[in-house]
């Protein structure tokens, strides 16, 4: 299997919530690390991105965040005045009149425009081989398909004109495994296993882009080894023998918010399991699954993003 | 505007809240736990109050779907049977209805709602265009929802509707979605498109949004996007009407907007702002709903410190006279017992303490504020539903 990441262009997705931006994160944090000039880009401008490196809000124009990591955020329209004027050599934008509404409007009569604009832009970047890598924040998994499949829903659409010779080497860069591959992030969540699952299969039916890796995110540690939980389960019950009191003794307090604490840590992960196993069941074995821990310090911020990024790295075998 | 004469008292538990309106609308970051926030909250309403409940759920787990009596697909309302009730242990005093929302079918009712004749209804139908926005154009869920919202509640079947509102790219886009949906169906530009393939005469000013257009996306898109919109046309004036009636109904005093989050940075970040819009916007807010939030023993300071001591001395303790024996174990093992107790004691209460400070940091609140802890499963039955719905209902 080729490595995930000499790809060229990886999409992250997954349910909201489910911690999609700090995989992408880490993920191209871990890629320039690595040496690859590598460029993050957060498509739904919530700004999240840039709290995972610490640095200011990101915009349409790639800015260095660390050695060789390049960030940015889409602006659909901003792409649009780009495309216009690089690819399609159209130079009366200005006399148009206001882009912006024109652009407004055809995007809202013409569904797939917008995606058009972004993905075209994601896949024009990899065309000009500006990097030796793009990590997208890509859409909720709700949208992820819309997004992947607009050059192929323009392409059936429209018949002729500039889109739709734009749309074909944009399929091929998107519908080559080696060039593009798409990241879901789950949590071992009833919800978040299902959409994963629903995903993938739209994905496989609807798109021409190539799974390359389901990320389970947010895993708890094991609590207790091979024989342990029964001795939790003998120290927290009443079981006569006086062992708790004896510790509480010692100790000098009740142990009580201690053992709830673990007694609700190994029922959430036994429930966890559950939806775990499922979506292994259910993935194609070829595909690999990455397993990110359950960060109790923090969820953001940079020390985060380096804790993610190093689990990637040994999920990764690096 | 006069002030309303009946100006009601503030409601202080989701009970008054639910008893008080007639819409109630949960919104809140994905993930959160929104669709079950609203089923539980409609299941205690129809245990509790009499009259007809209905809770609207855009995308439920299945399990939660099955709960609700949901297997198919469809927009029709079905009831939920008292035996998942009585399996509960508990006697509806109202009903619990439950539906599901259909995009696809919701546009297409809309359709032969407005539609002149039936030609115009089957030939919107079979347009490429229509069938790209209706099934796949992420923006006319949003609509939709509210439409579906508005037929339901001006049938003036239930007493009360609970919603759970779509996942949306832009948090409060399903507010401004009829409003939206009006002024693009009035707007200039769109007549302006439509202009020269009804009467092929394009006027200087236009001319180069034209030649743009042509070039970009080729002038038999154009055509088509133009029938598209003629034939919608057809459809305008009960169609804007019917959008700005949505609008209002969402402004209607018997609307009200429930907040929901769990404390983490994120879906904190969003439901201030989803406050502060709503606010801004003079919606009314009824209510802040904090999810999955940890037990508060993992709070306690003493715990804590008691925690910490056993991490230190876990070796020390392990050792103690006869209490290895006495759980049927070794020193060693029970030292490791000991330290992961202690330590996941202490990683947790590192959690549950980055949620309080994260709850503080919610200044600006409604006067109803619930919290509902962590469970260690999922819900999946309508005992499960009562069982968090009590937590957070009065």
């Amino acid at each position: 299997m080729a490595d995930l990441l000499d790809r060229k262009l990886i999409f992250v997705t997954g349910k909201g919530g489910v911690g999609k931006t700090t995989i992408a994160a880490a993920l191209a944090w871990l890629a320039a690390d690595r040496g690859k000039k590598t460029l993050v880009c957060e498509i739904d401008a919530k700004g999240d991105l840039a709290s995972f490196y610490e640095t200011g809000p990101t915009r349409f124009e790639e800015r260095e965040v660390a050695p060789r990591l390049w960030a940015m955020s889409m602006d659909t329209e901003a792409s649009l005045k780009q495309y216009l004027s690089l690819q399609l050599k159209i130079p009366l934008v200005a006399r148009v009149g206001p882009l912006a509404k024109m652009f407004d409007f055809v995007a809202s009569a013409a569904p797939g425009v917008r995606e058009i604009v972004t993905v075209g832009k994601l896949c024009w970047e990899v065309k000009e081989r500006h990097y030796d890598l793009i990590v997208v924040d890509a859409s909720a998994s709700g949208h992820i398909v819309g997004q992947l499949a607009a050059p192929q829903a323009i392409n059936e659409l429209v018949q002729v004109g500039l889109v739709r010779q734009q749309t074909g080497w944009m399929l091929d860069i998107l519908g080559d495994p080696r060039t593009t591959g798409l990241v879901v992030v789950a949590t071992p969540a009833e919800m978040p296993v299902s959409e994963t699952l629903e995903l993938t299969d739209r994905v496989a039916k609807e798109t021409n882009v190539d799974l390359a890796a389901v990320v389970v995110n947010r895993v708890l540690p094991e609590l207790f080894g091979r024989g342990e939980e029964e001795v939790f389960e003998r120290l927290a019950g009443d079981d006569g023998t006086g062992s708790r009191e004896l510790l509480e003794a010692e100790v000098g307090g009740a142990l009580s918010p201690l053992l709830e604490a673990a007694r609700l840590t190994v029922t959430m992960r036994r429930s966890r399991t559950e939806h775990l196993e499922r979506l292994r069941e259910a993935i194609d074995p070829e595909i690999p699954m990455l397993y990110m821990p359950y960060l109790f310090f923090r969820a953001h911020g940079l020390r985060a993003t380096h804790q993610i990024a190093d689990a990637l790295s040994a999920e990764l075998g690096y | 505007m006069a002030p309303n004469p009946k100006s009601e008292a503030r409601a202080q538990s989701l009970e008054q809240l639910f008893s008080s309106k007639e819409i109630v609308i949960a919104c809140g970051s994905g993930g959160v736990g929104k669709t079950t926030t609203a089923a539980a909250a409609a299941a205690m309403a129809a245990v509790r109050q009499r009259g007809k409940v209905l809770v609207v759920t855009v995308d439920p787990a299945r399990r939660l779907a099955n709960a609700l009596g949901l297997e198919g697909f469809g927009n029709e309302e079905k009831r939920v049977d008292n035996d998942a009730f009585k399996a509960a242990g508990v006697k509806p005093r109202g009903e619990l209805w439950a539906a599901m929302l259909d995009t696809k079918q919701s546009w297409d009712d809309l359709v032969h709602r407005h539609a002149p004749d039936k030609d115009t209804e089957r030939r919107i139908l079979s347009n490429p265009l229509y069938q790209n926005i209706s099934g796949k154009f992420v923006q006319s869920h949003d609509y939709i929802a509210m439409e579906r919202l508005y037929e339901i509640h001006s049938s003036g079947n239930y007493d009360l509707i609970v919603v759970d509102t779509p996942p949306t790219r832009n948090a409060m886009d399903f507010i401004e979605a009829p409003r939206r949906m009006a002024e693009f169906f009035s707007s200039k530009l769109l007549r302006l498109l439509i202009a020269p393939y009804r009467s092929r005469m394009v006027n200087m000013a236009s001319k180069p949004f034209y030649q743009v257009a042509d070039r970009v996306l080729g002038s038999q898109f154009l055509e088509d996007i133009a029938e598209f919109f003629i034939l919608f046309q057809t459809m305008y004036g009960g169609f804007v009407e019917r959008a700005n009636a949505v609008e209002r109904t969402l402004r209607d005093q018997r609307t009200t907007f429930v907040v929901v989050s769990t404390l983490e940075a994120a879906p904190v970040r969003e439901a201030e702002f989803f406050i502060q819009v709503l606010t801004a916007k003079r919606f009314h807010l009824g209510a802040l709903v904090l999810n999955k939030v940890l037990p508060d023993y993992l709070l306690d300071d003493e715990a804590g410190e008691l925690a910490a001591r056993i991490c230190d001395e876990a070796g020390d303790l392990a050792r103690l006279d006869g209490l290895a024996g006495s759980l049927a174990t070794d020193d060693e093992q029970l030292q490791r017992v000991l330290n992961e107790i202690a330590s996941n004691y202490r990683n947790f209460a590192t959690v549950a303490r980055r949620e309080a400070g994260l709850r503080r940091e919610l200044q600006i609140r409604p006067d109803v504020v619930a919290t509902v802890p962590e469970f260690e499963g999922d819900i999946h039955d309508v005992a499960g539903l009562l069982q968090l719905g009590q937590r957070i209902w009065s």
